[in-house]
């Protein structure tokens, strides 16, 4: 075989592109709505999922809040308890649509979508952000028909464009956090079916051990305990602070929490997603 | 100058060799065919030049940069169509070229005009939006190749970009290929089982069997090297590779990709 001479690297003047933090800044976020675009168009194109996605946290309120209303245990002191859990439920639709959302890494694998992004110039931590946006896409039109829902059956809620705003970004964090989660596990898994069953494994845990339904108060302490160190705890007290008023001046505190956990498995999904469609 | 450079490179799968050191190069402006039987580790070198696989060792370089080093300023140089379908078929063909033309930071002015012209060179004026899954496999294809070149890449590389279609189509990619090809000077590396193809297309041909390049010459070089006066590349390849047999190589996934491949593609 006859040897071959390396040739002269090439003028690349997208290194002075870089030099440019302001560039750089509207480069990431330009490769974060991209990705998030998918997605939309997706939903826009079949809204009927949605409205039948909903059916599920609509039963969880209108049928087991009305049933455990009147557990006096559970009824707060100043709410109806189905105004309680109102920012459960909407919080666990969020859950439920953002857990599985990471079946499309393994889907964009098998298919070959994955590796044609994962060769473009772009940061890979924009690329999870990205997806996992467009997780929240599809959870926030979720969350809209619910407080729609919540709305005609004249549950009391505090309904200021402020409170009704902030929970739907409140929800687009939880959808980020929890695909970003969901995208981590989808990396660490050999197939659908582990993905599937992984997912349904933590779900329900996550849902359950935190006060997304009850008080933690009255709960055990163990179980309390369990409840601080789950992110969907963040997510319900914040929805709850908003469209409740119930101590709305510690909302940031909550949103922080759910910030600080997008970044971290953000971080560890750009790291594992390579791994994967490679 | 050469365009890309592979430099007795080596890359194994766990004890699985699939690349043993193999050298040849891409000159500036060529068209550059990778053949050989599954297995033969074609599409494990293609994998390195885009940086989605790190060699065991040995270089490879893409317009002089290195691809383990300098991945990302090789991901702004190069234009990539790998084996399986990449098109995502819940978009329309105006969609999915949006996408990577943001991916590929094409300024939101030239943007439109960009993919307008693109997909006209492909033949896809008419289908910009109409939803990919009900493109036939030939525009899916051609789609996937008009994304590839939004971004004006140095090099483009085709992993068996002609898998699962059918005469017309194939001839359909190649014309347009090649008039991408003259009008913007760029080097394509392309792998290939369709010997025909190659002949008609690629300038030169490397031939690689069990991980090794057997040959790098012009089809016209390699045929004139035949026992038989009316011998065909296809004739020529046989008897390269059939001492090599990589028939237990490639393994279940890759036949399991180039199958989905073909189905998707109808």
């Amino acid at each position: 075989m006859r040897p071959v001479e390396p040739a002269a690297p090439v003028d690349d003047s997208a290194d002075a592109v870089d030099a440019s933090h302001v560039a750089a800044l509207a480069g990431y976020v330009r490769v974060v709505g991209a990705m998030a675009e998918v997605e939309f168009h997706r939903v826009r194109r079949d809204p009927m999922v949605i409205v039948t996605r909903a059916a599920q946290p609509l039963l969880w309120l209108l049928v087991f809040g009305a049933g455990l209303s009147r557990v006096n245990e559970l009824r707060p002191p100043r709410f109806s308890y189905q105004a309680f859990i109102v920012p459960g439920v909407i919080a666990q639709s969020v859950l439920f649509v953002a857990i599985f959302s990471g079946i499309s890494v393994i889907w964009e694998r098998d298919l070959g979508v994955a590796q044609r992004v994962v060769v473009a110039p772009v940061a890979r931590s924009a690329i999870i952000l990205g997806k996992s946006l467009g997780a929240g896409v599809r959870a926030l039109a979720q969350v809209s028909l619910v407080l729609v829902v919540v709305a005609i059956v004249r549950i009391e809620l505090r309904w200021t464009v402020g409170s009704v705003f902030g929970a739907l970004i409140v929800s687009l964090l939880g959808a980020v956090l929890f695909s970003s989660i969901s995208i981590v596990i989808a990396t660490a898994v050999r197939s659908r079916e582990q993905f599937m069953g992984l997912g349904q494994l933590i779900t329900l845990p996550l849902f359950f051990a935190s006060n997304a339904l009850y008080p933690v108060k009255i709960m055990p302490s163990w179980l309390q305990t369990a409840t601080w160190a789950n992110p969907l705890t963040y997510e319900v007290e914040a929805l709850r602070r908003l469209l409740l008023g119930a101590g709305p001046d510690r909302v940031l505190q909550d949103i922080a929490m759910l910030v600080a956990g997008i970044a971290i498995f953000v971080a560890i999904a750009a790291r594992t997603y390579p791994r994967r469609v490679m | 100058m050469a365009a890309v450079v592979v430099n007795d490179l080596v890359v194994r799968y766990g004890p699985l060799e699939a690349v043993s050191g193999a050298s040849f190069c891409v000159q500036d402006g060529e068209v550059l065919g990778l053949l050989g039987p599954n297995g033969a580790g074609k599409t494990s070198i293609v994998r390195v030049l885009v940086t989605l696989l790190r060699p065991h060792s040995g270089q490879a370089l893409i317009c002089g940069r290195d691809v383990t080093d300098d991945a990302r300023a090789v991901r702004r140089l190069i234009g990539y169509v790998p084996q399986a379908i990449s098109a995502d078929g819940s978009l329309t063909g105006r969609e999915n070229a949006t996408l990577f033309a943001k991916l590929y930071g094409l300024a939101r002015d030239e943007r439109r005009p960009r993919i307008d012209e693109t997909l006209a060179l492909m033949g896809l004026s008419d289908a910009t939006d109409t939803l990919v899954q009900d493109y036939s496999g030939g525009m899916i294809r051609r789609l996937e190749i008009a994304c590839a070149l939004l971004s004006t890449p140095r090099v483009l590389l085709l992993d068996e970009p002609t898998l699962g279609l059918d005469p017309a189509a194939r001839r359909g990619v190649w014309d347009h290929l090649q008039r991408e090809r003259t009008s913007r000077g760029m080097s394509i590396l392309v792998t290939t089982h369709y010997m025909e193809e190659a002949e008609q297309n690629c300038d030169r041909v490397v031939v690689m069997s069990g991980g090794r390049v057997l040959a790098e010459a012009t089809p016209a070089t390699l045929r004139a090297r035949a026992d038989r006066k009316d011998a065909t590349l296809e004739d020529v390849f046989i008897a390269l590779t059939q001492s090599g047999s990589d028939e237990g190589r490639g393994g279940l996934r890759e036949a399991g990709r180039a199958r989905r491949t073909g189905r998707r593609l109808g």
